[in-house]
């Protein structure tokens, strides 16, 4: 099977670098940075957050799919909704629940929204990008998998994760790993199936399909219904573009996205260092044995006079 | 110690007693004194009834890091998946530890012969902190076992992180190499100083190339973040460089800070010759301090121009930087300055103590303070608090037993 692995990252990132040096600007390097832009027929899920009732099969769906430890509340306990993690911030995902529904009461909205959160699998995810011993790759079927095997947890993914997605099982002291969504790669994506999640879905929110079939049927939506969405798709361009792409009826900053990412991936930030690292290693060597020989003058000048 | 010597104890400084008899290790190791002068030194020392209390807390919480998990010593965030041990540990003793590689470069590559007494200290400085943000490293490392990985078993390379592992391994190396020459006399084996004599350009400039990345790479850590650390602190195309030329003036000024508490508490190990040029040597490092410290706040000031963050200034955030930059940068810039100026050692030790305080603050602040400054602000464990202590008294404890053996402080007499 071929995976992206992180040397075609480099390459990429060099040629970044290259162009860096080149042109001087940041503006001009981010536009050459963009060198993948994912793999052409990568799958992807389409979420309609309108249609979401908040049930939570979802989760239950995937809890069981990855043979995950039962949670403290049944599945079809609502109060978690008002659960508050710190910070007063809504539930997140953790090495317990790779996907979580969190509820934002709208004002004017005649129902609460639902919104579910898990591991959006990014075209070029920051996860893999930022990691140093390759745990992660991108699959060419869009999931972002990651090899519990290498992993040293240093936890970079999860500084790196602009979504805050990966969790980390702290309380394991033999083999503490990272837990995330790997979109039911190994059990059902492998094989052309939707994630469990999704099949699992009594109001058909999430649509399963090519990325780029996805992306149009979202505009489909938005165009024929204008006035029951905010016009964006949320993950179609955020970070790269990410395989879960989302629709909304409420403007995406209300209901906890974060709308400043920005349309670069991550990796692309971080190109401008990664363009130094090549100039300093060769320029180096030569100006500070210049500096040696030109502070050393004095001296080799005294000893030639010194044997003539 | 220092009341001993004024009572007409003699340190060892070189391979035979008085009577012209050679030291043997044991006794070099308990500093010329016998076991029974040695331990009453030890029980005598205020200070190591301070490390002793740390160590009955701080041990077996240590020990129960490795048997209960992270989990057990921090509050196992998702969300601040880093805290006080790399926070702390690695970026604020990495920037302290600058001052190896450019006491090299001064002295072996610019030839400034004058800064010779004081190299060694900065050439210990930089391989005991180096040293120690390796173990803070281990105790934070999900799997610490498998910290070879990223080197020999699944390589990552293009990974920020991939840079900082190789050249932190090989820069340490370098240094171990740098100060074979004090083990070297203090052990009597000759032929390893005149070895590394040879191939000391060539550390000297790995040094450098290692420290300019590395340093840098550490900073370029934040740029896989870009949204997560406040704006004020973050500057995806200058990070890298606030970063190494932060670590240049901090370097210099943890040299300084140690030399102060060397000539204080340890001045029974230093001889005439350092202590002498110390005063003159302080002043030299506070000038090269200033011109990195002016630099620092040149370029901190075309960062935020560059990314038009001026806005953020007016807000608390905004207030919190510009106490970080008057306290931990204007200020010490202004008394190096004077101190320059003036003549004035005392003065530059204590501009000195404000740019150590500075650094630190500015890697506290990147790393653990205005991380997530758009979610919560997330406080440290008790258990990890007094980790970070244990490890660094420890620190103290290898510093001050190397310092009171080797030639760093002193020059080794040959008899030979």
């Amino acid at each position: 099977m071929k995976m992206l692995n992180r040397r075609s990252f480099l390459k990429g990132g060099l040629a970044g670098g290259a162009a860096i040096a080149a042109v001087g600007t940041s503006k001009q390097a981010g536009a050459a940075g963009q060198s993948f832009g994912g793999y052409p027929d990568s799958m992807g899920v389409l979420v309609d957050l309108t249609k979401c009732v908040g049930c939570r099969t979802c989760e239950a769906a995937c809890n069981k799919e990855q043979g995950l430890e039962s949670p403290d509340k049944p599945f079809d306990d609502l109060s978690v909704f008002e659960e508050k993690r710190e910070g007063g911030l809504p539930r997140r995902t953790t090495e317990k629940a790779y996907t979580v529904v969190q509820k934002y009461e709208v004002e004017g909205r005649e129902h609460p929204l639902f919104r579910k959160v898990q591991c959006n699998h990014c075209n070029e995810p920051a996860c893999l990008t930022s990691c140093f011993v390759n745990a992660y790759k991108k699959t060419p079927e869009g999931a972002v998998m990651y090899d519990p095997t290498v992993c040293v947890g240093c936890r970079t993914c999860m500084i790196a994760c602009p979504f805050y997605i990966p969790a980390y099982s702290y309380s394991s002291a033999i083999n503490p790993v990272v837990k995330k969504c790997i979109m039911c790669y190994d059990t059902r994506l492998k094989f052309g199936r939707p994630p469990a999640c999704v099949e699992a879905c009594p109001q058909e929110v999430m649509t399963f399909g090519k990325r780029k079939d996805l992306l149009k049927l979202a505009h489909q939506r938005i165009g024929q219904n204008p006035e029951a969405y905010v016009d964006h798709v949320y993950g179609e361009t955020e970070v790269g573009g990410t395989a879960w792409m989302y629709l909304s009826d409420v403007p995406f900053d209300k209901i906890g996205y974060d709308t400043h990412l920005g349309d670069q991936p991550i990796i692309s930030y971080v190109k401008e260092f990664l363009a130094i690292v090549p100039m300093v290693l060769t320029i180096w060597p030569a100006l500070f044995t210049g500096f040696y020989l030109l502070s050393n003058r004095k001296d080799a000048l005294k000893n030639e006079d010194n044997k003539s | 110690m220092n009341s001993l010597k004024s009572q007409g104890f003699a340190p060892v400084v070189s391979d035979r007693k008085k009577d012209g008899s050679e030291w043997t290790v044991k006794e070099k190791i308990m500093l010329g004194l016998s076991p029974k002068e040695y331990m009453a030194v030890q029980l005598r020392n205020p200070f190591n009834w301070v490390l002793w209390a740390i160590y009955a807390i701080g041990l077996p919480i240590l020990v129960g890091r490795f048997i209960f998990g992270l989990g057990w010593v921090t509050h196992s965030s998702y969300d601040y998946p880093w805290g006080l041990f790399l926070g702390w540990g690695l970026f604020v003793m990495v920037p302290l530890s600058a001052s190896g590689f450019m006491m090299g470069t001064t002295v072996e590559l610019f030839g400034r012969k004058d800064f010779k007494s004081i190299e060694r200290l900065g050439l210990l400085n930089g391989l005991l902190g180096y040293l120690f943000a390796v173990v803070f490293l281990q105790v934070d490392l999900g799997q610490p076992w498998r910290l070879i990985y990223p080197m020999f078993v699944s390589l990552g390379p293009a990974a920020v992180l991939f840079l900082v592992a190789w050249h932190v391994a090989t820069y340490l190396s370098c240094q171990v190499a740098e100060l074979v020459p004090a083990f070297s006399e203090w052990m009597g084996f000759p032929k390893a100083k005149k070895f590394i004599k040879s191939i000391v350009l060539g550390l000297t400039i790995a040094g450098i190339i290692l420290s300019t990345l590395h340093q840098g790479a550490l900073g370029a850590l934040f740029t896989y973040a870009p949204g997560k650390v406040h704006p004020l602190w973050f500057s995806s195309p200058f990070q890298w460089f606030h970063f190494f030329v932060s670590a240049v003036f901090a370097g210099l000024s943890m040299l300084i800070v140690v030399s102060t508490l060397t000539k204080w508490f340890m001045r029974w190990r230093c001889d005439e010759n350092y202590l002498n040029n110390l005063s003159k040597l302080t002043l030299g490092l506070a000038k090269g301090a200033s011109l990195a410290l002016i630099t620092y706040l040149v370029i901190k000031i075309i960062g935020i121009a560059h990314d038009n963050d001026w806005q953020y200034l007016a807000t608390g955030w905004g207030g919190w930087f510009m106490f970080e930059m008057v306290v931990g940068v204007i200020l010490p810039l202004i008394v190096f300055t004077m101190a320059v100026r003036n003549s004035n050692a005392s003065l530059a030790r204590f501009g000195a103590f404000l740019a150590v305080f500075g650094l630190a603050l500015n890697r506290l602040n990147t790393a653990l303070i205005t991380f997530n400054w758009q979610l919560y602000q997330e406080i440290p464990h008790w258990r990890e608090v007094v980790i970070v202590i244990t490890v660094y008294a420890t620190y103290i404890v290898v510093y001050r037993a190397v310092l009171a053996r080797m030639p760093i402080l002193y020059t080794w007499k040959e008899t030979k």
